[in-house]
């Protein structure tokens, strides 16, 4: 039996009001705890991928002292398959601005950070145009709070919470040893929240409607909407909010092209579901959803029956190897290995049994690697694998 | 004191101060987890992934080196899981490093061998990864040879380089499959901004730095029978030799030291200490005049503090980061360099050898020597005065090669001429031991005194404290140093090269007050040397500054101006301190370097 | 174009000359040099008083970070998973075709460097391309031809964003 929902589609972060300034001057006229109470009542996760009660994040920071704290906005989008964050960040800045802000009302901080990725380096001027609009907005109602743009310089690995600091920082982009987590120890060593574009937006939501509304969407463990970036073998490509808890054959039914071998679900540090498991498995974080759930950044790339799975496991394992930091060893020998060895088994120079071993590895990369980068290939490869295998073979 | 938490450790209970990493609990209650990337010396990369252990209630494996103790956790560090992961770590890494172990001067040395041989890995499944890169060896440095095939990326040498010397020759570039360890734009180590000083060889846990050896071509010397070998010891040497041979670090091995030599097959076995006596003496009097000049004669271009010169891994720092107080420097050349112009010419004079078949070699706990040796100037006696320069470490490798059994050695004692020394001539081998050498001799110079310290033991120059302070009063001077007196002698210690560097911009900030200042390249001075068995950690330093004051405490002279054959030379060959000869043969000057 | 001693000091007096200011640096001399010599980076490092090292550690991380001469435009072709599905391949050839140059190549004028690159985040219109900050979508062999020629001739299409 499936729990299958219907696709139900929802309007909610693009729906631009022009209200930010009303919804800003309303929770500011409340107490953090209140606004800390109200994101954890609508159950909200994070949207970029590694799915953390964000009301939780917040409290955690707002109940430590520290002459500086910072909130970062999270726009360092490179997970292949991704590109919802870009689309709110040209659409409905003053949503994620707002959210910024209130988040530093909450936690205590002045300033605020958007890291923005290198290859959007065509947002920034419409971007600072709007911070200037709301900082002079902030001004006015006599509320503090600064907020820059930091623009990255290429480099996916700068996506983890940590590297992104580093980075930030002047460093190179590699991921710190955890604890101590950002809530305690984030830029510059202070508090720090450091959230997605789309979870801030998913905030300003909650903040403006309530935590009821945000809540009565999707289903259990798995609250609200979220935005999926759908690409690859399908008729209408682009981006689409959605509640989560949907099923992926009800999701294949609308994006599909009647031939959909296998999606990837979460990109390519995610999960590949192939036809056989569709119906069984349901769009959300891990839970009590009927099949595997998937936690999700929101990439949704659909393949059909003309792509070979090798190819694309290739193209994954490609980029990790170039995207590993490269400082710990599982992840940056590992994916080289795990890149090599499929190609070595495909010509036949190493033995269809060689893939077996690979697996192994994965697994260990999943168990040892320092970040959700190297602990994360392990799922795409052993989906693929597992379900492909024959594919890789000859 | 921070709170007691109470973990266990593969079920055995451990009590450790909050903030404790698993490893050093697990070791508190003899239990060994591997680690490759973890130094002592060194801040906490958790980067290899080698001491992953099971934390029990988590998914994932944890790194034991950069994982603090929680209270109540439940560690295993010996499950299927653990093992499995750690070997296909260690298969990983050897599948990006070159094992041709057979051929590898680490070969019995490498941290990543024993490991490999712990967890015998017997199969060379993984792909090898070098032959896809285009790995160069760099051996342009005299000091130094570079062979990325055999890095494993562990960033220890980095670490080594920005924290405990701030020098930076050293970086990881790149990122992911072609992440690697390399210099500005990779140019050769010779090329950039390194002192040479080696820590990075003590501390790289493979083959990937190493100091270039000159172990064949000291042989051919020795064989060579129309040559002369002479060779010098330096102070560290003694004391760290022993671990090379099967002795505890802290073991003094002086006598067994100038035996092996014999049996080695020098021609003749003579001490650094004797010149280390001779650079008191000079350098010593060096500070007097200084002072003299500046404090009776009101000379304005008189420069303090005024710097020691002993070390050359220092000298090519001051020469690259600070140019500008070249002036600052004691014009003294090192004792090994005092040693070879004087051994091509005061030695052979009196021992009556062509100093063109004489062949000058030292045993020194340094790499930074070699280049020293190499440097142009370096040419005084009319010859190369020192041709070669080996480490503790190659010295070890050539008592080992000719079979000697180091253990069973009978005591044997230097030469003369050159091979008598003075507990003030041993302490060089110390932090702070120039520093101390040289107030024994010059309090008693200006005061006819001894200094007021009991057993000669100027305990606070002495230590591992990075920096150290002493204040000296000078009361009733001899008649000629009247302008002394009630002069406050104000004396600092910096070893570790980022000590340096604090010491040097308080220097450069105008808030150095100090007379004279003693700087070592390396922590703990010369028995921490870069040229020095391997491991050097806090605790070995410790154990072999311990041996170097017994050293110093059991001889029969302890100021360098007491030394017999100090005394002599003076007397038959050099006249004065600071006469023509020294000037022309023990001192020497400095070249700015940028960049 | 500002001699670069005086871009350095004018970027470090509007970022700051701490370690933190370092990538907004590197950034501008980019932006202006297209790539970071060996000049440059002594200058940075000089400039906000750092081992220089550390100055080309960084910024050999940072892909858009170039360390060798680059031409003054940079094509960047995105070369993941759904460019590569939708004839990135393609596309690599009508330009290589067009330029006479092979991937981390540089046209003999300077004008051209032509580079692939990890996801763009235009997935939903692949293949995509950058020509230093101007993102090109849905490409065809011929509308490369048709946005090189401009750039030829020095009169630009604009990208994505201008809409």
């Amino acid at each position: 039996m499936s729990t299958s929902h219907i696709l139900k589609r929802a309007d909610f972060i693009f729906k631009n009001e022009n209200d930010w300034e009303e919804v800003l001057t309303k929770s500011l006229a409340r107490t953090p705890n209140e606004l800390i109470n109200e994101l954890i009542s609508s159950e909200l996760k994070g949207r970029g991928g590694a799915g953390f009660p964000t009301g939780l994040k917040w409290k955690l920071t707002s109940e430590l002292k520290s002459d500086e704290k910072y909130v970062i906005c999270n726009a360092d989008e490179g997970e292949p398959g991704t590109f919802k964050d870009r689309e709110i960040l040209s659409r409905v800045p003053f949503k994620v601005l707002t959210s910024i802000a209130i988040c530093g009302y909450v936690i205590g901080a002045k300033q605020g950070f958007i890291y923005l990725r290198g290859e959007y380096f065509f947002l920034q001027q419409e971007l600072k145009k709007a911070i200037s609009e709301f900082e002079f907005f902030c001004k006015e109602i006599k509320f503090d709070f600064k907020i820059n743009i930091f623009m990255g310089s290429g480099a996916y690995i700068c996506g983890e919470e940590t590297a992104l600091f580093e980075s930030m920082e002047g460093k190179r982009g590699e991921p710190r040893n955890k604890p101590p987590y950002p809530t305690a120890y984030g830029y510059m060593g202070k508090p720090t929240v450091i959230n997605n574009v789309e979870t801030l937006s998913h905030t300003y939501t909650i903040f403006k409607y309530g935590s009821k509304r945000f809540y009565d969407l999707g289903v259990q463990f798995s609250r609200g909407t979220k935005l999926f970036s759908v690409s690859g073998d399908t008729p209408k490509p682009g981006i689409y909010e959605l509640e989560l808890g949907m099923s992926l054959t009800d999701f294949v039914e609308e994006f599909g092209d009647d031939d959909t071998k296998a999606v990837q679900v979460g990109g390519a540090a995610g999960f590949l579901v192939p036809r056989k498991k569709f119906a069984e498995t349901s769009i959300g974080y891990e839970g009590k959803l009927v099949g595997i759930s998937l936690p999700t950044g929101g990439s949704m790339m659909l393949f059909n029956s003309s792509r070979s799975m090798f190819n694309v496991l290739d193209n994954y394992l490609n980029f990790f190897a170039e995207e590993s930091c490269g400082q710990c060893t599982p992840c940056r020998v590992g994916c080289q290995q795990l890149l090599k060895g499929i190609k070595a088994v495909k010509r036949g120079e190493k033995p269809a049994s060689y893939l077996d071993k690979l697996m192994s590895l994965a697994e260990t990369m999943q168990l040892t690697a320092k970040c959700g980068l190297g602990q994360s290939v392990a799922n795409s490869f052993s989906s693929i694998v597992e379900n492909f295998r024959e594919e890789m073979i000859y | 004191m921070g709170k007691k938490i109470k973990i266990t450790v593969n079920g055995q209970p451990v009590e450790v101060e909050k903030g404790t990493s698993v490893l050093d609990a697990a070791n508190q209650i003899g239990v060994i987890i591997p680690t490759l990337c973890y130094h002592k010396d060194l801040c906490v990369a958790g980067n290899c992934r080698v001491c992953v252990v099971e934390v029990v209630g988590q998914k994932r494996l944890a790194p034991a080196c950069a994982t603090p103790c929680e209270d109540g956790m439940d560690i295993l560090t010996n499950t299927h899981k653990v093992r499995n992961s750690r070997k296909h770590i260690i298969e990983l890494l050897l599948s990006e490093h070159n094992a041709e172990c057979t051929s590898c001067y680490k070969n019995g040395n490498c941290e990543l061998q024993l490991l490999a041989s712990e967890y015998k890995i017997m199969s060379h499944d993984f792909i090898h990864l070098v032959p896809f890169r285009n790995y160069t060896i760099d051996d342009f440095s005299p000091s130094i040879i570079k062979d990325d095939s055999k890095c494993i990326r562990c960033q220890r040498c980095v670490r080594t380089c920005a924290e405990l010397q701030s020098v930076n020759a050293l970086t990881m570039a790149h990122k992911g499959e072609y992440a690697m360890i390399t210099t500005f734009f990779e140019k050769s180590m010779n090329d950039v901004i390194c002192t040479n000083c080696g820590q990075c060889v003590n501390h790289c846990p493979t083959g990937a730095l190493v100091e270039k050896n000159y172990i064949e071509e000291v042989w051919s010397a020795i064989s060579d029978k129309d040559k002369y070998v002479v060779i010098q010891t330096a102070p560290a040497v003694r004391v760290g030799l022993g671990e090379e041979l099967g002795f505890d670090p802290g073991s003094r091995s002086t006598g067994k030291m100038v035996a092996a030599l014999k049996r080695l097959g020098f021609d003749s076995v003579m001490d650094t200490d004797f010149t280390a006596d001779l650079t008191i003496m000079e350098e010593g009097t060096e500070l007097l005049t200084r002072l003299k000049k500046a404090l009776a004669e009101n000379d304005k271009t008189i420069k303090f503090p005024m710097a020691t010169s002993c070390s050359p891994g220092w000298i090519k720092f001051i020469e690259h980061l600070y140019p500008e107080f070249l002036d600052h420097l004691s014009t003294c050349k090192s004792p090994q360099q005092m040693f070879g112009a004087l051994v091509k010419t005061y030695y052979a004079k009196a021992r009556k050898l062509d100093p063109a078949k004489i062949v000058s070699v030292s045993v020194m706990p340094c790499t930074a020597k070699k280049f020293e040796a190499a440097r142009p100037e370096m040419h005084d006696s009319g010859y190369r005065d020192v041709d070669y320069v080996l480490t503790t470490r190659e010295l070890a490798i050539m008592i080992k090669q000719a079979g000697i059994d180091f253990k069973k050695l009978e005591d044997s004692h230097f030469d003369r001429l050159m091979g008598e020394s003075t507990g003030a001539g041993v302490i060089f081998g110390a932090t702070g031991g120039v520093m101390e050498a040289a107030l024994r001799t010059a309090y008693e110079l200006v005061t006819g005194r001894e200094v007021p310290f009991e057993n000669l033991a100027i305990t606070p120059v002495r230590g591992m404290e990075g920096i150290r302070e002493a204040k000296i009063k000078i009361e009733k001077p001899l008649k000629e140093w009247a302008f002394l007196d009630g002069v406050e002698l104000k004396c600092a210690v910096a070893h570790g090269l980022t000590n340096a560097k604090y010491m040097m911009d308080k220097v450069r900030a105008g808030k150095a007050d100090y007379h004279f200042i003693e700087f070592m390249a390396c922590p703990g001075g010369c028995l921490g040397g870069g040229g020095q068995p391997i491991p050097t950690n806090p605790e070995i330093r410790q154990r072999r500054a311990e041996a170097i004051y017994a050293e110093d405490a059991s001889m029969p002279f302890r100021k360098s101006h007491e030394n017999p054959e100090i005394i002599k030379i003076y007397k038959d060959f050099l006249g004065h301190p600071l006469s023509e000869v020294s000037h022309h043969l023990l001192h020497t000057k400095y070249t700015a370097r940028r960049m | 174009m500002k001699p670069i001693t005086e871009l350095v000091k004018d970027l470090a007096d509007r970022h700051g000359r701490e370690r933190h200011s370092l990538l907004p640096i590197l950034q501008g001399v980019v932006e202006q040099e297209k790539y970071l010599s060996e000049f440059s980076m002594l200058q940075i490092a000089r400039e906000l008083n750092m081992p220089v090292t550390e100055v080309y550690g960084t910024a050999t991380f940072y892909s858009f970070l170039e360390c060798k001469k680059m031409g003054k435009y940079i094509i960047r072709v995105c070369k993941t998973i759904t460019c590569s599905m939708k004839g990135q391949k393609q596309i690599l050839l009508a330009i290589e075709d067009m330029l006479k140059i092979k991937v981390g190549e540089t046209t003999q004028d300077g004008k051209f460097t032509l580079l692939e690159t990890n996801c763009l985040g235009f997935c939903h219109k692949a293949p995509a391309m950058l020509i230093n900050n101007e993102v090109y979508t849905e490409l065809t062999p011929e509308k490369i031809r048709e946005i090189l020629t401009s750039y030829l001739n020095d009169k630009i299409i604009g990208g994505e964003h201008v809409n």
